[in-house]
């Protein structure tokens, strides 16, 4: 098994393109380093992006905010100004594991990672965020819900990699919020999450939303439905219904040893509409 | 394939090793450099009793390969005595009866004490969420929490 750690994009795209084997890039390593250890992945070649600089660095860039496919939870954690714009995105990062994962563990890691239940996911198709892939043929832009096909499938061709995520621009007003359901308080893996993001106007309507779902199909989902549900309402209990049943009617979920299908989407409808009533309370404060 | 040649900072001592590309920090800890401290409990991030510093950051030793490490700054439970002088935070686990395998207790003292270096004044829910990734099987939380809250307000008063 062969370790590369390259400085540069180029350098680390060349070696997955050349890989013969299996390749595997490593950021956190909290999944790769696992599920080499469980022989589910036996790869030739491990190509460490944590030396190239533009994976590790959170930068404003048109108005928004370009965050490296290697930044930490706990690096996003410490930082206040992203956290003040966009809370949601933090708060999912920080669900990953513990306080000793979060040390480690990233956002393309947690995408790349190919679980539907990947807790920094849905807040990142929340977000509207879109994710900035380098590969042989040079960039490309995906949106984050485009990236994942299904467990364990992702868009990317051979050599290609997630270099960074970029948050739009914020209008004031706007706020987002991921909620997750365990059934334990920390260090588990989701059973249902819910992110949502939203845009109020000065009279506090809804005038944008998005809401995304998580571990309820085999990959993450952005439901319009559920946003066109909201958009044009103050989320009054007409709303939140008209939110929950489109919550429900997305989820095409599993039964397995955390939850069964029908648990799943009814925690989805509420998993919506709490998320939605903390991105509101967030939304208006801003 | 060549083994990887490493140089980092243990514990504030310059160190150098060979390993494996698959051999974790943990591996390279207790089977190199004969620092046993760090446990291997879950070899999966779970447990949390492979705790260790990399550079400033508490992370799963196991978690970690051994070459990537190269350059960087590790502090181990072996760091966290002064000579003979205990850190308060071990002074209170004995006194405070913390451990009782103590399989667990290196990890909780290193998790413990980053704790302490960015919050010196942690309530017990931020102290339960903080160690929520190291696993007591012996089920001594109650005293283990009360231990870091104790040594916290001692440590305060200086």
């Amino acid at each position: 098994m062969r370790y590369e750690a390259p400085e540069s994009l180029e350098g680390a795209v060349a070696l997955l393109a050349e890989a013969k084997g299996e390749a595997r890039v490593l950021a956190g390593g909290t999944d790769l380093l696992v599920q080499m250890r469980a022989d589910v992945v036996d790869p030739e070649l491990i190509v460490d992006i944590k030396k190239i600089p533009e994976t590790r660095t959170v930068t404003e860039e048109q108005g928004g905010w370009r965050i490296g496919a290697a930044v930490t939870g706990a690096e996003l954690k410490e930082h206040a100004r992203l956290k003040r714009v966009w809370p949601g995105v933090v708060e999912a990062a920080n669900l990953i594991g513990s306080t000793q994962v979060q040390g480690r563990a990233t956002l393309g890691g947690n995408l790349c990672n190919g679980s539907p239940a990947a807790d920094s996911v849905p807040a990142l198709i929340a977000a509207g965020a879109v994710a900035t892939l380098a590969g042989p043929k040079g960039r490309r832009d995906l949106p984050v819900e485009d990236v994942m096909l299904g467990p364990r499938k992702l868009a990317l061709t051979k050599g290609e990699i997630v270099v960074s995520f970029l948050l739009p621009p914020r209008p004031a007003r706007s706020s987002d919020a991921y909620l997750r359901f365990i059934p334990r308080t920390e260090m588990d893996i989701a059973v249902v999450g819910a992110g949502v993001s939203l845009t109020l106007d000065a009279g506090g309507t809804i005038t944008a939303a998005r809401v995304s779902l998580g571990a309820v199909a085999a990959r993450v989902l952005l439901v319009s439905e559920a946003a066109q549900a909201i958009i044009g309402s103050r989320l009054d209990r007409a709303a939140q219904d008209r939110l929950e049943a489109a919550a429900r009617a997305a989820c095409r979920p599993i039964d397995d040893k955390r939850g069964t299908i029908e648990f799943r989407t009814d925690v989805a409808a509420v998993l919506a509409r709490r998320t939605a009533l903390i991105a509101l309370d967030r939304a208006r404060a801003n | 394939m060549a083994k990887h040649h490493i140089e980092a900072t243990v514990n504030g001592d310059p160190v150098e090793f060979l390993c494996e590309t698959e051999d974790t920090l943990l591996d390279v800890l207790r089977d190199t450099l004969d620092l046993t401290g760090s446990k291997e409990g879950c070899s999966s991030g779970d447990c949390g009793a492979c705790s260790v510093m990399l550079d400033g950051r508490l992370v799963c030793s196991c978690l970690v390969l051994g070459c990537e490490v190269s350059g960087r700054k590790i502090e181990t439970i072996e760091g966290m005595a002064k000579g003979e002088a205990l850190h308060p935070l071990q002074r209170r686990f004995l006194e405070a009866a913390a451990l009782q395998c103590g399989i667990c207790t290196p990890g909780f003292l290193v998790a413990s004490k980053a704790l302490l270096e960015q919050n010196p004044n942690p309530s017990e829910h931020e102290v339960r969420f903080w160690l929520a990734g190291n696993l007591c099987r012996c089920t001594g939380y109650d005293k283990i929490v009360t231990a870091v809250m104790d040594t916290a307000a001692a440590m305060r008063k200086g």
